[in-house]
């Protein structure tokens, strides 16, 4: 595993554009601790981001990985190139000559995109404890780690996602297209997701005149679209914001109760890391069986 | 005689083209193999098929008596095939480096193997800047990189200037004389009549001949003859004579190939005993390429 990991750093070493890519995903990773300076004076009106409590723990844990996922496009570059480039330059080929194994191959990108992913967890881990250490309000150790869970499942998301990024990097073999790709596969799950809410919606609606309600009407769309790749990447880590104190107080100022499920599900976990099995299992087959 | 690749009905189809067609043949080690073939004809394909990038469709081959699997058997082995395939931008020795850490080798043999080739000058420049030929040299630098058992090159003088060709032609020769065993395809033969001892001669993926160099062109020979006076005599004494095969006119030349050995004088006693005065005797051996002609045109 070492021999094969070494190989991978090797390449990825001496590219410039991943080098620069990767520099600037961990500072942007580090830079969330920057959130905790945004300040507003104005006049009478007083406002300290960090004061609003989106660093108490463990409300922090939830914040930060969420916030720190969305940065995870830079990495997918160079996990998208690292695949493609070996079709283009056909290394590949070479590779495959000099004696490494087309399992070997995958298991290589496989350890370096998990690599990436504990790294990154790693820092927002971190990051997050050394802001949590300074502005929350609540320093207890059982508290500072409770919902540790949050970590696990960005760890497993930009897995899932890297992988995902790898499989469309062999698929298409171009860096662009693959990256295309991934995007097109987003709109469509999207589209499918708003035919879902249609159709559903048409069922009621037919199923008001029949006294029977089918067993369908009590699926809901989210039970079907959360086996979806993506979609099971952003169960994972819902948006955060909901939970702040301030926006709860002020949805209870407009008479809207947000009761939304942030937490993360065991069984959210088992669908991305199947997912995750999906995507390189099929890389590894799709290699396979091309000739090259 | 130690059998380092073995292959058995080694067969391969892509769709409708059967680019290889129930192939055999063996590699001993310590000997010369050339790979003749028009373009199109399965060569790199066979190729291929060994080096673990192209799938075969049935048959069998081993490497080392099959005692270990292929890609472990690929790291005793040096291969370049068709164009150098290297990452444009690391230089030479931080590419060797790389392939010294897939195959599982330290470094010393880095510095040595670029002189071998000429480029330890250059070694600290990136690849994309590197000509063709050298490429290719270092193609050749990175093959020899775990002195491998076997070496297999595909087509390495292709596309380079003459000095390029003579260059690599010389380092291929070097390396024969050390005792390394060679697999070269090629589909120019004086590169294979010069280097190898023996030749594989696959057509459309069909093996024509495999064997010994000197047993594709060891044939009793021809003479080229031809008479002023009454050339008709001539042909029909040539086709009476035991010892010749047959008789062509080509070029207001007579080509009359031999059965069994006959030598220039005893033709030359024979047509004059009959009345023939020749004015062109020539007893000539065929070339690679002219046998090669012969056995991919006429089967």
């Amino acid at each position: 595993m070492l021999r094969l990991l070494n190989i991978e750093f090797h390449k990825l070493k001496h590219n410039r554009a991943s080098r620069v890519l990767t520099i600037i995903y961990f500072a942007l990773l580090t830079s969330i601790a920057l959130i905790a300076a945004i300040k507003f004076d104005v006049g009478v009106i007083k406002f300290h981001l960090a004061d609003q409590g989106i660093f108490n723990f463990p409300y922090i844990w939830h914040f930060n990985t969420y916030m720190a996922s969305i940065f995870k496009f830079f990495l997918l570059l160079v996990i998208v190139s690292m695949m493609a480039n070996e079709y283009s330059n056909k290394t590949l080929k070479q590779n495959l000559i000099d004696g490494l194994s087309k399992k070997e191959f995958i298991l290589s990108k496989f350890y370096t995109v998990i690599v990436f992913a504990a790294i990154s967890t790693f820092f927002v881990f971190v990051v997050s404890m050394i802001l949590g250490l300074i502005y929350s309000d609540f320093n207890e150790l059982s508290i500072i780690f409770s919902d540790l869970g949050y970590l696990l499942a960005f760890f497993i998301k930009l897995t899932a996602f890297f992988s995902f990024g790898l499989f469309m990097g062999i698929l298409v073999k171009r860096s662009a297209f693959a990256v295309g790709g991934i995007l097109v596969w987003f709109f469509i799950e999207n589209i499918f997701k708003g035919f879902l809410y249609w159709k559903f919606n048409s069922d009621k609606f037919a199923s008001n005149d029949t006294v029977s309600s089918d067993s369908l009407s009590s699926i809901g769309v989210n039970d079907i679209m959360q086996f979806f790749p993506l979609e099971s990447m952003a169960n994972l880590i819902k948006q955060p914001f909901t939970k702040l104190n301030a926006i709860q107080t002020a949805g209870k100022q407009l008479g809207q109760d947000f009761a939304f499920d942030v937490s993360v599900h065991w069984y959210q976990i088992a669908i991305a890391t199947v997912w995750i099995f999906i995507f390189i299992y099929a890389s590894y087959a799709l290699l396979k069986k091309r000739d090259l | 005689m130690e059998t380092i690749l073995s292959l058995r009905n080694l067969d391969k189809k892509f769709g409708s083209v059967h680019a290889v067609n129930n192939l055999s043949f063996d590699i001993e080690k310590g000997n010369v193999y050339g790979i003749l073939g028009p373009n199109g004809s399965g060569k790199s394909t066979t190729l291929g098929i060994i080096l673990n990038v192209v799938n075969k469709t049935s048959g069998e081959f081993s490497w080392f008596d099959g005692n270990i699997s292929t890609h472990e058997a690929l790291k005793k082995v040096g291969a370049i095939i068709e164009r150098p395939n290297f990452y444009p931008y690391m230089t030479a020795v931080q590419n060797l480096k790389l392939i010294c850490k897939i195959k599982g080798v330290s470094y010393d043999k880095i510095d040595e193997k670029l002189k071998v080739v000429n480029l330890f000058e250059r070694r600290d420049s990136k690849f994309k800047t590197y000509s063709l030929g050298m490429k290719q040299r270092l193609a050749i630098a990175s093959a020899l990189l775990n002195d491998p058992e076997i070496l297999i090159l595909d087509e390495p003088t292709n596309g380079l200037d003459p000095q390029g060709i003579h260059e690599i032609r010389k380092i291929i020769k070097d390396i024969a004389s050390n005792g390394t065993t060679i697999l070269l395809a090629s589909h120019l033969l004086d590169e294979v009549e010069k280097v190898c001892s023996h030749v594989v001669v696959i057509r459309n993926g069909v093996k024509l001949y495999s064997g010994a160099v000197d047993g594709i062109t060891a044939t009793n020979g021809y003479f080229e003859l031809n008479t002023e006076s009454d050339s008709e005599k001539l042909k029909e004494l040539l086709v009476k004579h035991p010892a010749i095969a047959n008789v062509k006119e080509e070029e207001g030349k007579f080509i009359a190939s031999l059965e069994n050995e006959l030598s220039a004088s005893e033709i030359n006693t024979y047509l004059f005993k009959n009345g023939i005065t020749l004015s062109h005797l020539v007893k000539r051996m065929p070339s690679l390429e002219q046998q090669f002609l012969t056995l991919t045109n006429n089967n």
